[in-house]
């Protein structure tokens, strides 16, 4: 079988999947899943360059993920005006008080300056730096925070369009991704795993801490679309009359035209990234990444510069991951900081990025379809292995209880199976890398 | 008077919960670190093994309960540490048979161990989820404290003063004696000297007849014992809670890191140094300040270097620290 | 021939190193090895002891063919080995390190450390120091000192003076001879041909994996040869 075949079968394969989902469980279901697919393809698609072309283990994908979805909160939605007036200015003023310090820092840093001076200052700027911060800052955040905290107590957002957020989304985790890339990217790799994993829970804690920002636990609802929303369609006449000239169930059918609309988006935005890094890939740039991964110590002889490609390769796949981060929160209208995981969003990514196959950007795509989808149809996949299994007990037969209860989480023995049967029978995936 | 008051409340909200706190960590940390001296990779699972030993526990205590067993004043769930260690040793000796001796024998690159070890993480995850379900369960039915803030403040007759609570006490004892076995075991037996041998240098320890196979049960022997142990402990003095496993993977790493890893000694200090810092750092020093600082100096606001809510940011920090400034670690690490 | 390994065929991959070459010891004997770099010396060394599979050849031990045996197997027949590097255990202490060269050897244990505390004894003095923390040429003696724990019939030594000082090189030959005087076959490895030569029973100058000459070590000095190419007129 030639490398297109065995493509177009595989993808064929999943897709007949989703279509027998379609017809057996509804459309909609499917749809559904395969939007949820396509943002998971992304994210994929963001960690196999890290960690695929380059060899880079990054456990922050849950941070970066976080701060896409921040960010399309701090885009979408409309701006809070009272809490603005409250707080807004003593929040801004802290905030340029902290860029002013570290601009200074980074002038003392930056400077040649014996290094005994700069250990006694720098520090010292920062503690002074956080008094300030906290003087300034702190009484605005409360009266921000205390403003309505059952309706609002944060800031709101910009009231921009939604899309924009997904650039943004991508920017901002892109400049995360740089500060930490250049604290952490120096260590071994099983280190950098570490670290990374704890920034993410880090960067989880402030959002779900700073309620002046994010609202925290209190999560942000209705966040605008970018596409129509059911009850408008079903209220217009134009889709009324089409749904009935062709006799369309008329709710349902506005969902799945919603449905689609996101699709259409999602997979806009799929396809774009899957051809760039297709061309990364297959350009010199891509090449040279591959040469530092199998042979760090040789690329390095030869002039590379390892540090700033690693760096840099770190950035761009942590920007694919906070853009897929923002469609995520665009496509689930809310933004809920207690729902970002490790298992769900890092590891789930990894598994996606490994059985797809390492370096292979369909192995990302197929990874992040098919392990999705499993995620989802693993529920009523183990509920039915449960029942199968308790059938003999009663319905009130606490352990059938018990068991049926928790059938969803064999989502998780599944993916943990999946990944150790793959290392060990298929170490390459599905498709391998290099072809 | 007043310095003493101030002890008191420091001994109450830093020291004791700092060193209950530490010892968990420090027992998980010397698991990691002892996986890691041995067969050389970072066991991501290990959190959940953690939580697996613990699950055994609160549902073999849960059994013993129904029965009537009770320990008294200590909670019933000290008499099924063994019980639970047994199985949690078991469903290790099965991981490293199923898992990882086949990487083992190819002499895989550290990084496939790691994620190999992702996919045990996963599994025992929702093996957790599905047998004992995703909720909190609090399964301490001992007596709370051994002796609580007020009547230690009757006794006394101090303004301020600090409760001992069973499971700090407990904690901390059991952390004590284990600790004191593992490094007699490891310095003064000769399996326990062969361990450290094949840590050292594993061609060398080949070439002096020492069995690879044997050291690698017992590393993982100890290191389910350990996390058994540190589980159920937490469990205790905390709650348990299936997903907080996951989470303390950072503070035991950065255990393990600071102390050095592979280096069961580094790891025991580490664990008390990463729990005792994130309480200092998170504590309101309000009232302390108040009791040490004449009246008209005594501060207004909370006194907090760090909001409570960013504790696991402080191993963090510390781990990035250790890192990039001393990678082997506090006590050099690499080897036992 | 206690030890005769004969017409070693090998290396690591497709390229051989070992070109059909043979080297031999008897019980009491030194036998040297010597040769420019990359002639493979140590890896004759680690063939012998079975850490390189052979394509072709045998190696004889004791009488008997254990071209086949692993080698803890070769070490439980006998055979003792000290690596160029990495031959001792660094984090732990110089007694530590002779419990666990002898520890399949446990009956023996107490009477063959007072042994290797005879022949070295400054060993004695630094028993409880962790070797890590030793000089160049005592960490040899710890890792010449734990292939003896195993009661070897034949040692086998990879270029033991490897960055140790002259004067104390010449003390290590010494105490290599004074194991010889006790009955144990000899194998070496030595950069300092010239000075390896003179305490040798038999020379094997190997170059490129063949052997270029062989005979007894005062006669490869004399060898105006052998003088000329390997040990600088």
């Amino acid at each position: 079988m030639t490398d297109v075949q065995r493509r177009f079968s595989i993808f064929s394969t999943f897709f007949l999947a989703l279509i027998f989902i379609g017809f057996f469980q509804s459309w909609n279901v499917a749809l559904g899943i395969f939007n949820l697919c396509l943002i998971s393809a992304t994210m994929a698609l963001g960690v196999n360059i890290q960690l695929g072309y380059a060899g880079i283990f990054n456990a922050g994908v849950m941070g970066f993920a976080a701060l896409g979805g921040l960010s399309a909160v701090l885009i979408a939605h409309p701006p809070v005006s009272e809490t603005i007036k409250l707080g807004g200015k003593g929040i801004l003023f802290a905030f340029m008080v902290l860029a002013v310090g570290s601009a200074i820092i980074i002038f003392i840093y930056k400077s040649n300056q014996t290094s005994r001076f700069k250990k006694i200052t720098i520090p010292l700027i920062i503690l002074i730096l956080l008094v300030l911060f906290n003087l300034i800052g702190s009484p605005a955040i409360k009266r921000v925070e205390a403003f309505e905290p059952a309706a609002t107590g944060f800031l709101g957002g910009l009231g921009l369009p939604i899309l924009f957020s997904w650039l943004v989304g991508g920017v901002l985790a892109g400049f995360v991704a740089y500060f930490i890339g250049k604290l952490t990217l120096g260590l071994r790799s099983d280190y950098l795993a570490i670290a990374t994993l704890g920034i993410a829970e880090v960067i989880i804690y402030f959002l779900k801490n700073e309620n002046w920002l994010t609202r925290g636990v209190k999560n942000v609802n209705g966040l605008p679309r970018p596409v129509p929303y059911e009850v408008d369609l079903q209220g217009n006449k134009w889709f009324i009359e089409i749904c009935e000239r062709y006799n369309f169930p008329l709710i349902e059918t506005s969902s799945i035209v919603v449905k689609i609309s996101y699709c259409l988006l999602f997979s806009g935005v799929l396809i774009t990234l899957f051809i760039l890094s297709e061309i990364a890939l297959k350009s010199p740039w891509g090449r040279m990444m591959r040469a530092i991964r199998d042979n760090e110590i040789s690329a390095r002889a030869m002039g590379k510069n390892v540090k700033a490609r690693h760096l840099e390769i770190f950035i761009i796949g942590s920007g694919i991951v906070g853009l897929a981060g923002a469609m995520l929160t665009t496509l689930e209208g809310q933004f809920t900081p207690t729902t970002y995981q490790p298992l769900r969003f890092t590891f789930t990514v990894w598994v996606m990025v490994i059985i797809g196959g390492t370096g292979n950007n369909y192995g990302s795509l197929i990874g992040g379809f098919l392990v999705w989808f499993l995620w989802v149809e693993a529920e009523p996949l183990g509920l039915y292995l449960v029942e199968l299994l308790t059938s003999p007990l009663s319905d009130t037969n606490p352990l059938r209880i018990q068991l049926t209860t928790n059938a969803a989480h064999m989502r998780y023995i599944m993916m943990g199976l999946l990944l150790l049967l793959v290392l060990r029978f298929a170490p390459k995936g599905i498709f391998p890398e290099g072809r | 008077m007043d310095y003493v008051n101030a002890l008191a409340i420091i001994t109450n909200f830093i020291l004791l919960p700092g060193l209950t706190y530490g010892s968990q960590l420090a027992l998980g940390a010397m698991g990691v670190t002892l996986i890691y001296a041995v067969l050389r990779f970072s066991n991501f699972a290990h959190g959940e093994i953690m939580s697996f030993g613990t699950m055994v526990c609160i549902l073999f205590t849960w059994l013993g309960q129904s029965y009537g067993l009770s320990l008294g004043f200590l909670p019933t769930a000290i008499l099924f540490i063994p019980v639970a260690m047994f199985f949690t040793v078991l469903y290790c000796l099965l991981i490293e048979k199923y898992v990882f001796s086949y990487y083992r024998e190819k002499k895989s690159n550290p990084i496939i161990f790691l994620i190999a070890s992702i996919g045990v993480m996963f599994f025992t995850a929702g093996l957790i989820r599905f047998i004992i379900g995703p909720s909190d369960q609090s399964f301490n039915d001992g007596v709370r404290f051994i002796f609580n803030v007020r009547e230690f403040k009757a006794f006394t007759g101090l303004n301020e003063g600090f409760g001992l609570k069973t499971s700090q006490a407990i904690t901390f004892l059991m952390t004590i004696i284990l600790c004191a076995l593992l490094f007699f075991f490891l310095n003064r037996t000769r399996t326990g000297k062969s361990m450290r041998a094949f840590s050292d240098n594993e061609d060398l320890a080949l070439l002096s007849g020492i069995d690879p196979n044997k050291v690698v049960l017992l590393t993982w022997i100890i290191a389910g014992g350990l996390a058994t142990f540190a589980g159920v402990l937490y469990g205790l003095d905390k709650i348990y809670k299936p997903f907080i496993f996951l989470q303390m993977l950072l503070p035991i790493f950065s255990a393990a890191i600071v102390g050095g890893v592979g280096n069961p000694l580094g790891a025991f200090f580490g664990g008390y140094i990463i729990a005792l810092s994130e309480l200092f750092v998170t504590f309101a020093y309000k009232k302390v300040l108040g009791y040490i600082l004449p009246e008209n100096l005594e501060p207004s606001s909370m006194m907090q270097f760090l909001a409570t809510d960013y504790k696991f940011s402080v191993s963090f920090i510390i781990l990035v620290i250790v890192l990039i400034i001393k990678p082997t670690g506090l006590f050099n690490g690499k080897t036992i | 021939m206690f030890l005769h390994a004969e017409n070693m065929l090998g290396g690591y991959g497709e390229t051989t190193i070992l070109n059909r070459c043979s080297v031999g010891v008897k019980k009491g004997e030194i036998a040297v090895i010597v040769g420019p770099n990359g002639a493979g010396k140590s890896t004759a060394m680690k063939a012998i002891f079975g850490m390189l599979n052979l394509i072709e050849g045998s190696v004889f031990f004791d009488n008997n063919d254990i071209t086949a045996l692993s080698p803890q197997d070769r070490v439980k027949r006998g055979m003792g080995f000290v690596p160029q590097t990495n031959n001792v255990f660094t984090s732990m202490t110089v007694l530590e390190n002779l419990e666990m060269g002898g520890f399949t050897n446990q009956d023996k244990l107490a009477n063959n450390i007072a042994e290797v505390f005879k022949l070295f004894p400054v060993l004695e003095e630094k028993k409880s120091q962790v070797v890590g923390e030793l000089s160049g040429g005592q960490r040899q003696q710890v890792a010449v000192g734990r292939a003896l724990m195993t009661n070897p019939k034949l040692l086998m030594l990879d270029e033991p003076t490897a960055g140790v000082s002259p004067i104390v090189v010449k003390e290590l030959f010494g105490k290599i001879i004074d194991i010889a005087k006790t009955g144990i076959a000899i194998l070496m490895v030595e950069q300092n041909a010239k000075q390896a030569l003179e305490i040798a029973d038999t020379g094997y100058v190997l170059v490129q994996g063949e052997n270029k000459f062989t005979d007894k070590g005062s006669a490869l000095l004399a060898n105006k040869e052998v003088r000329k190419a390997f040990l600088g007129g």
